[in-house]
């Protein structure tokens, strides 16, 4: 062998050990991700193994939450989580897809993008600044205002009454689920405006050739052609709106009872963490806590896999 | 119903106003350079939050160092040398749930896995919670915009006899810099206005201090404890520290933003 | 690759050329604290002081009282505080000794028109019913009765109590069980409890912007937020059956009258104490402190500066509107620290 090719195949050698090794490198930083996900689940399990194995399933299913007699059910959390979640929810996806249809559709070119990133930016402010703006600014308004006015816009209509019942608190379920809309609409406005794009021009131009008005367009052929994807950009808003803590922990009332109406106190899982847990004296009671949170890891678990299910499935159908 | 998405954008301009206005508020008065300049005071006494924002920026810092590695790796192996083994799906769904995973939950961990080992609480745990929350995010964002690469980049580089990792050094992260450098913006934006995590990790430091095997000051936490004191001096610095954390990561956020506009344009 | 990894490095080296720069600097070791957020403000300010009276810093932080006893035990920090004071029983278990610190004053704030502050009287067992939803307005006889000057309006009683976990609440629902076996026997005592009735709000600020904002709103706060904040609070009928101010004489009456010497490792809770002119809702903070100190300088240094609070800071506490330990449970706080050992040998002792 000449000497050149003797260096090329050298060369060559090398070029393929440190493939290999950056490629096990990556590979390694992919894995350490996994890993880090599988540590923060199994230390909440430990830690909620004491309280799940004194109070068993019925931890789920009691709604007394009491300190002194070291009695804990996760009840009142589990359904002031959902509850406000899909007040939440219920708000900001009208909204967000409105934003979204304005964006993509009427507002004049050189505006879109000042607005769209305006919208984006309520994404960006820190959840502690929710938090103190909800309590000093928001609480207030709903409590003088917008309390009283609904309390007797409804007082007697059957069912309406007793869901916004009084006293005016200014602070409970209602005003978190406000607060949490608020947080999750940049979340959904923006996923929908991206998946709106996906949509072929050509089937957009085909429906206002044959007529259709910009209304008709958008509610016929770009939302059913999208449905799937903004049910995934849904789902991340919920997913976000299920685990905030700061905003919530500062209006919610973290009150362990369930209450038919959307103005009385309630509590959510994080923020019940973040009120009680650095109080907390007794194993069991910051078990409990923390078995809490191992609830919240499974509820958000489930939604987001619902969510990436359904964000695949709309790549599959789009051809991407 | 046209009319109803005009009001829709509107409405989320109005919430953003208000909440800024009322940041501008109560917080711009209290926005004298004495913030800059002194510690976190005693109640009853005039002071600054020099401390809290140099814990701030030292634990920020760190949290980059530590995860945008790690992210911008992890991210490559979805994105090239795995992007289509089982493993990458697995990363990615895994990931997605942390990047939505509640801050507080992390915390918990790393008080865990070091505040309780090494005795006690310290700035290098507060960083690597931070740096647990930037992770996902680097990942997604390295993964998505190495994705949107074209592949006859790639093929060009490998036809000139260049070894994959040098295609994607030289191709494939140079034509993805500003968007790789937009996520870890947006990572930093997504960690500067966490408490949650620090408040079991880091703790607060009243005084100067950048020991990094000490408690740490932070702007989040100090926020939160003044916020609800009694003291008219703490709400007033609480209300000014909100004030500068919520424009500095808006103000990142609009960095982040226009660099992607500058690749789009090209 | 090599533009993009500058800046990092460049970040990488600056962040080690800082923590050399500061591990360099090698400043004392700081006392390290954590628990109460009752005391915080009064830490806060004596730290500043003696920080720069001997160059020692404090480092204390309010992260809740029941995070100071864990993170004590667990020895991440050198000294821990509560404002519910441990049993005999977890002392011994965990090695740690407990004394009082400081003490406060909890007043009930009231919102209803036309009363102006410490008009209004209530006694532990109107306010033990009113908590209990049992007395729902202001003009209920059993609060006529007890002020019989005032015109009290048939007006909604809204309870207000602290969401969040707190000393606060523990020493309001003790004394509220103290007062009333209904309430010792529905509720009972602790820094959260199951609220028969009302609103929780979050942390003192929030409790006080509740009551104001709500028409007959009642709450509890810490004296101080009251006093800094210049709250409609309520008089009170002690255990001796006297009407009293709240303010720092009768907090200070309370304390005096309890009794500390009688008392194993200072568990007394000076709610409810006799004597004329004792506030029934006092509050104290303990110190939790390693028996055994595995660090002997660091527990040296924390007892050092608790004697120096204890001599020094009493015009600190007093601006704050906290009540500093009488010198006579002084002396018998500070006779039990020759028990606090390393190698057989007290880490500090009092007047070096």
């Amino acid at each position: 062998m000449t000497a050149p090719a003797v260096a090329r195949d050298a060369r060559v050698r090398r070029f393929a050990l440190t493939d290999s090794l950056f490629h096990a490198l990556t590979r390694a930083a992919a894995i350490l991700v996994l890993l880090l996900l599988g540590g923060v689940a199994v230390s909440l399990f430990l830690g909620a193994w004491p309280a799940l194995s004194h109070f068993g399933p019925a931890f789920l299913v009691t709604e007394s939450w009491n300190p002194v007699r070291e009695k804990f059910g996760a009840l009142a959390p589990i359904y002031g989580t959902l509850v406000t979640s899909a007040i939440a929810i219920l708000i900001a996806v009208p909204i967000g897809i409105g934003i979204a249809i304005f964006l993509t559709e009427l507002c004049p070119r050189p505006l879109r993008r000042p607005i769209g990133m305006a919208v984006e930016l309520l994404a960006g402010i820190p959840s502690i600044i929710y938090g103190i703006w909800g309590l000093f600014v928001f609480a207030p308004f709903m409590q003088t205002v917008v309390q009283p006015f609904v309390i007797g816009l409804f007082h007697d209509v059957p069912g309406l009454s007793a869901l916004f019942a009084g006293p005016p608190y200014g602070i409970g379920i209602l005003t978190s689920g406000l607060i949490l809309a608020i947080m999750v609409l940049p979340f959904i406005s923006s996923i929908t405006r991206d998946v709106f794009d996906t949509v072929p021009a050509m089937l957009k131009e085909s429906a206002y050739g044959i007529g259709c008005t910009t209304w008709e367009v958008t509610r016929r052929v770009v939302i059913p052609y999208t449905r799937v994807g903004i049910m995934g950009g849904v789902m991340l808003g919920l997913g976000r709106a299920l685990g905030e803590t700061m905003a919530v922990t500062f209006v919610i009332g973290n009150a362990h009872r369930i209450h038919a109406s959307l103005f009385a106190p309630g509590t959510t899982i994080s923020a019940s963490i973040a009120n009680e847990f650095t109080e907390a004296v007794g194993d069991l009671y910051t078990s409990s806590l923390v078995a809490l949170g191992l609830i919240l890891f499974v509820i958000t678990f489930l939604i987001l896999a619902a969510a990436r299910l359904m964000l695949l499935r709309t790549g599959h159908k789009a051809g991407a | 119903m046209m009319g109803l998405c005009v009001a829709a954008a509107l409405i989320g301009l109005a919430w953003l106003a208000l909440i800024l206005g009322a940041l501008l508020w109560n917080g711009l008065s209290g926005l004298v350079p004495a913030v800059f300049t002194h510690m976190t005071p005693p109640p009853g006494e005039a002071g600054g939050l020099l401390n809290a924002i140099a814990g701030s920026v030292v634990m920020t810092v760190i949290a980059v160092i530590v995860g945008t590695p790690i992210g911008i790796l992890a991210g490559t192996y979805m994105a090239e040398y795995g992007r289509f083994s089982r493993l990458t799906i697995v990363v990615r769904f895994i990931n997605d749930i942390l990047l939505s995973a509640p801050s507080i939950i992390v915390g918990l961990f790393v008080y865990v896995l070091m505040v309780k080992p090494m005795g006690h609480f310290s700035a290098v745990a507060g960083s690597v919670a931070l740096a647990i929350l930037v992770i996902p995010v680097v990942v997604r964002t390295t993964e998505d915009m190495l994705n949107l690469v074209p592949n006859a980049l790639r093929e060009a580089g490998t036809a000139i006899g260049a070894p994959r990792w040098v295609v994607i050094r030289s191709v494939a992260y140079r034509a993805a810099l500003s968007s790789i450098i937009t996520g870890v913006l947006l990572a930093v934006a997504r960690i500067s206005g966490e408490t949650a995590p620090l408040l079991f990790t880091a703790l607060n430091n009243q005084f100067w201090s950048v020991d990094l095997n000490a408690p740490i000051a932070s702007l989040p936490v100090t926020i939160f404890q003044f916020a609800l004191s009694p003291y008219a001096e703490w709400q007033q610095l609480a209300w000014t520290g909100a004030l500068i954390i919520t424009f500095a990561v808006l103000l990142l956020s609009i960095v982040a933003r226009a660099l992607t506009v500058r690749r789009e344009d090209r | 690759m090599m533009t993009f990894i500058r800046p990092t490095a460049l970040a990488a080296a600056a962040a080690v050329a800082l923590s050399i720069a500061t591990a360099a600097a090698g400043n004392a070791a700081d006392i390290s604290g954590a628990g109460s957020t009752f005391i915080y403000p009064v830490f806060a300010k004596w730290a500043d002081t003696y920080k720069k009276e001997t160059g020692i810093g404090l480092n204390y932080q309010s992260i809740g009282s029941g995070g100071g006893i864990k993170q004590v035990i667990a020895k991440t920090v050198t000294f821990g505080a509560t404002d519910k004071p441990l049993s005999d029983e977890d002392l011994g278990k965990n090695g740690l000794v407990q004394f009082p610190m400081v003490m406060g004053g909890i007043v009930p704030i009231v919102n209803v028109e036309g009363i102006k502050p410490g008009e209004l009287v209530l006694d532990g067992k109107t306010l033990a019913e009113i908590y209990l939803g049992d007395i729902t307005s202001w003009d209920d006889d059993a609060i006529k009765a007890l002020n019989p000057g005032l015109n009290l309006p048939s007006l909604a009683i809204a309870v207000v109590h602290r969401s969040d976990g707190s000393g606060t609440t523990f020493n309001f629902t003790d004394y509220l069980s103290k007062v009333s076996a209904d309430w010792k026997d529905k509720v009972g005592s602790d820094t959260a409890v199951e609220w028969p009735v009302g609103v929780g709000a979050k942390g003192s600020e929030g409790v006080a912007n509740m009551v104001m904002q709500t028409a007959g709103g009642i709450g509890y706060d810490e004296y101080a937020y009251a006093a800094q904040n210049n709250l409609s609070y309520a008089r009170m009928e002690n255990a001796a059956g006297k009407i009293v101010e709240p303010s720092l004489e009768t907090f200070g009456a309370a304390a005096a009258n309890a009794d500390w010497q009688g008392a194993t490792n200072f568990h007394v809770i000076i709610t409810n104490q006799p004597g004329d002119n004792s506030w029934p809702i006092a509050a104290s903070t303990w110190v939790l402190i390693h028996k055994a100190p595995e660090d002997a300088v660091a527990a040296g240094d924390a007892l050092k500066f608790f004697d120096w609070a204890y001599k020094n800071g009493k015009d600190a506490a007093k601006g704050l509107d906290y009540v500093s330990i009488p010198d006579n449970v002084v002396g018998l706080i500070e006779a039990t620290w020759s028990d606090i050992k390393a190698d057989g040998k007290p880490v500090y002792t009092v007047g070096q």
